[in-house]
């Protein structure tokens, strides 16, 4: 049963998007739900990281599919989106930072990416921009940046060519069952009946959720980036810093686009993220850390966004365990950008064939059902009110 | 006592200063300059041999009176000069001064933050020998010198004429007076136009003096281009004829009136409302310059009046300021400080008729002008984007698709021409479009800044 | 400031008006020695012997500054030690090394 199904992906960010791109693609009547405009939060918001150092273990299954997509972008949407293969630069400050590096080195060894090892010599030879305090670092040539401004636009525009309704400025007010399907209630008065739905919600996910007698402990925050003036193009992977007190990267244009944490508070309900000042100056101080080449420079922007986060740093991808049909894809934890269009193929592989080969147990709805494993990363990389608090929707 | 914190010393903040200290505050008055005066009344260094107050004519009293206030004040505030505020974030002002950024903490703010040109892009406008209208008067009062040796002054404005006989004076050579706004439309606004005679009166003898020194004067142009290869060679129009003419000229001074800087406004929590006449957003305050939460703006930070409005609408705030505070004020005083505000406000309405901002020259623009001057965004792309499946609909979302007001000024000079761009392309009442957000840092902050902050 | 290397200027885009007493100071732009006057700002410097400030990053294409109040922010130019500054809101200071062009600044690769 595939062409004649009809689904409603509710959420125009990125996995809502490239959601019905593929299934779109694979004949299925889609129409896209979005309460504003397409890709305005967290999905335009990004740092643009198309990272693969570092992530989570179970991710790297998905995060490998979802990469082979990135690198196929071209042909998939028609427009590049400024893909870049940077290669990131994972930094040491110290020895206990070192060993990290390698312990996260050797599992995205053992998924099959190709890790450089890179000592303090060899670094600043290679990247001259290093300062002094870095001590080691990895280098993975396979990762890779993209405008993220960019890609939910241009995603929708190729799922409309293959046939998809976006529809915009429209919010979808109920999701009811209705037989063996669904009945999508919209604040415009329309009433969208439907097979299959995805709820690709982002930070508003939990309304659907839980109207179908699933909830996960989801909480709002947002990701402060700042930016500089351009400067001559000198720094070509993106960079981060292993604790996460820095994550820069140059675009081609010049300006170096940085951010770090803790990450602040947002305002799901307001929509918005105003960057406290002290944020801009903590930003700043570390980048000059690891390049203070670029003590001169000149911040002349900064930015931030509203971004669905779990406490054990994972998402939720899976089918809901209380209602056939309905695909719950949202909470990101500000890492959605790289594992997009990946998530977006396993929702397909849920929809037309009810499993897929990549493993998502890890990120089913199900395991708040249990003692929820708070992640180590919550005291470092979020201010004490954004992780304590706020549950999102 | 209330610590309060004054941010801008132009005629506004020094008002507002003077009203508080007599009242027995001691405020903190924070200039981004290195000398009070703001733009308009800028008093040029000692070591200068310009005859300031030839400059200044009919103001040189009003001018010399503002700085010798400020001499008296200074000794009974806390003054803080070469201070840029780069960020407000729950009552705490970011603050740079000589490269290092500090914090300084307010109960009640009064912003007069001044103003800065408004401009329309112009094909050849970003060429070397272009400087706005304001900035070509200020290059003369601050650093004594001209922008050029054949100077076009053009756009509308009544600075137009001030500045063209203020160099003409100076010993420039000032090749025409290019007003856009037709002569029947200054007939129109008259009315408005007569709330301040002697204003008018001062701009009709302005015009005739132009005349009587033979500078061409022509009323109703559309500007066609700016000419040049690497510079300023000289103006394309078409005139109130319609006939196409060529200025060979070294430089122009180009604007279109004034727009209030109102980018801490906005970050001390502001509400901004769309303002028709002026086709401006602008901040909302009660009439005495009241914007809620401790809030109070004043000058042409808050809607443009020029200096005399400035230095009431800065009284008007002090006052509501200490009102605030239980300390009744003089009724008279206020009743007549109001009456003086209003009644310059309704001149500077008349003067959007008389002097108007180029709404069509927007939508005639052609595809390949410059409109974002930092990031080198043409017209054409913004209409592209604009036009394409699912375009962006809105300002802000044009500023993340096509990178217009990304640069280093923030959308200070494209913005207002952005709106109107956007608002012809999706065929939208301009109100509708929205407006440019903004974030701190105001203006660039050095990384280096941030050093010496405690982790 | 020249736009050949080792070559003055013929003429600058500013004109004096009115003089300015005071020390002379000497700057280097672009490698050529200039001279100018205790309380000058830097653009002030920069357009009195030449044409333009800098070159836009998209392009190259010369700029001269616009609002010369600080609020453009099109006049940046880099000193010797790497420094940015705004060139119109800036005091020309004796010694001060001058680059219109961020690469030829120390401290940029």
């Amino acid at each position: 049963m595939t062409t004649g199904m009809r689904v409603v992906v509710v959420g125009g960010g990125l996995i809502g998007t490239w959601t019905t791109l593929f299934l779109a693609k694979r004949g299925l009547d889609v129409v896209l739900i979005e309460k504003g405009i397409v890709g305005a939060q967290s999905s335009g918001v990004n740092f643009g990281n198309l990272r693969l150092q570092g992530r989570h273990p179970g991710q790297y299954p998905l995060s490998l599919r979802s990469q082979a997509l990135w690198e196929d972008i071209d042909a998939l949407i028609g427009d590049s989106c400024e893909f870049e293969k940077t290669g990131h630069l994972y930094v040491a400050m110290n020895d206990a930072e070192q060993e990290k590096l390698e312990h996260h080195a050797r599992v995205a060894e053992s998924h099959g990416l190709v890790i450089e090892r890179v000592g303090r010599d060899e670094l600043r030879r290679r990247w001259p921009w290093v300062g002094d305090e870095p001590q080691a670092a990895t280098y993975s040539a396979r990762d890779a940046t993209a405008n993220p401004r960019l890609v939910s636009v241009a995603v929708a525009r190729a799922a409309q060519r293959h046939g998809a309704k976006i529809v915009e400025h429209t919010r979808v007010t109920q999701v009811r069952r209705s037989g063996a399907g669904f009945s999508v209630e919209t604040d415009s008065g329309s009433v969208v009946d439907c097979d299959v739905v995805v709820n690709s919600a982002g930070a508003w996910a939990l309304n659907i959720a839980e109207a179908f007698g699933e909830t996960a402990p989801m909480f709002a925050a947002g990701p402060p980036q700042f930016v500089t003036e351009p400067l001559p193009y000198q720094i070509i992977p993106s960079v981060q810093a292993v604790d996460g007190s820095a994550i820069f990267r140059q675009i081609p244009r010049g300006n170096v686009i940085f951010a770090g944490y803790p990450r602040t508070a947002a305002d799901p309900v307001l929509n918005r993220a105003p960057v406290p000042p002290v944020k801009t100056l903590n930003g700043m101080r570390h980048l000059m850390k690891i390049a203070p080449a670029l003590k001169s420079a000149q911040v002349i922007r900064v930015w931030s966004g509203i971004e669905g986060y779990l406490p054990d740093m994972l998402p939720v991808i899976g089918a809901s365990e209380t209602t056939p049909g309905l695909f719950h894809a949202f909470g990101f934890c500000g890492h959605g950008f790289q594992v997009g269009p990946g998530v977006a193929a396993v929702l397909v592989d849920l929809v037309l064939e009810g499993r897929t080969d990549t493993p998502i147990d890890l990120f089913s709805i199900g395991r708040f059902k249990n003692a929820v494993q708070i992640s180590d990363k919550l005291a470092r990389e979020f201010d004490g009110p954004a992780a304590a608090g706020g549950k999102a929707g | 006592m209330r610590n309060v914190v004054i941010v801008g010393g132009g005629p506004a903040g020094i008002r507002a200063a003077s009203i508080l200290v007599e009242a027995g505050l001691k405020p903190v008055l924070v200039n981004e300059a290195r000398r009070v005066g703001g733009q308009g009344y800028r008093a040029p260094a000692q070591s200068l041999a310009l005859d300031i107050k030839a400059l200044m004519g009919s103001e040189a009293g009003k001018y010399q009176r503002l700085h010798s206030l400020f001499a008296s004040l200074q000794e009974r505030i806390d003054y803080r000069p070469g201070t840029l505020v780069w960020g407000v974030h729950e009552k705490v002002l970011h603050t740079l001064c000589d490269d290092v950024a500090d914090t300084l903490p307010y109960d009640a703010l009064i912003l007069a933050t001044g103003a800065t040109d408004r401009t329309m892009p112009l094909p050849g406008w970003t060429l070397p020998g272009v400087f706005t209208l304001g900035g070509a008067q200020v290059i003369l009062k601050d650093q004594g010198c001209l922008i050029g040796n054949r100077v076009v002054f053009l756009g509308s404005s009544p600075l137009l004429f001030l500045a063209a006989l203020q160099y003409h004076k100076s010993g420039a050579s000032v090749a025409a007076v290019v007003d856009t706004t037709p002569l029947s439309a200054k007939r129109a606004a008259l009315r408005d136009l007569a709330a301040s005679p002697r204003t008018l009166a001062r701009g009709i003898m302005y015009r005739a003096a132009l005349h009587r020194a033979g500078i061409p004067i022509i009323d109703g142009a559309a500007p066609l281009a700016i000419d040049g290869t690497d510079r300023v060679e000289g103006v394309r129009i078409k005139d109130g004829r319609g006939r196409e003419r060529f200025i060979p000229c070294d430089a122009v001074a180009y604007g279109y009136g004034l727009k209030p800087e109102t980018q801490l406004a906005e970050l001390a929590g502001a509400r901004f409302r769309f303002d028709p006449v002026f086709r401006l957003w602008l901040p909302e305050t009660d009439a005495d310059g009241r914007a809620g939460g401790d809030l109070y703006l004043a000058g042409d930070g808050a809607a443009i009046g020029g200096a005399d409005a400035a230095e009431a609408s800065g009284a008007l705030a002090a006052h509501a300021l200490l009102a605030d505070m239980g300390r009744p004020q003089p009724e008279a005083q206020l009743t007549r400080l109001r009456r003086q505000v209003e009644r310059l406000r309704r001149f500077q309405r008349g003067l959007a008729r008389a002097f108007s901002w180029p709404v069509a020259q927007a939508t005639a623009l052609a595809d390949d002008t410059i409109a974002c001057r930092c990031e080198a965004v043409t017209v054409g792309e913004i209409r592209a984007a604009i036009h394409a499946p699912l375009g962006p609909r809105e300002v802000n979302r044009v500023k993340a698709i096509t990178r217009c007001g990304m640069g280093r000024c923030q959308g200070r000079f494209c913005g207002p021409a952005l709106q109107e761009i956007v608002a012809g392309a999706c065929d939208a009442p301009i109100a509708d479009v929205g407006r440019l957000r903004m974030q701190a840092p105001v203006k660039p902050i050095p990384l280096h800044a941030a050093a010496e902050m405690e982790p | 400031m020249s736009d050949e290397p080792g070559q003055k200027a013929p003429s600058g885009q500013f004109v004096r008006a009115a003089a300015r007493r005071g020390a002379t100071l000497r700057l280097t732009i672009d490698g050529d020695m200039v001279e100018a006057v205790e309380g000058d700002s830097l653009l002030a410097v920069l357009l009195l012997n030449g044409r333009f400030v800098r070159r836009l990053e998209f392009g190259g294409a010369p700029r001269a500054g616009f609002c010369l109040m600080g609020a453009c922010q099109d006049c940046w130019v880099a000193l010797g030690d790497g420094e940015r500054v705004r060139a119109c809101t800036t005091l020309a200071a004796n010694n001060m090394v001058v680059w219109t062009d961020p690469q030829r600044a120390h401290g940029n690769a």
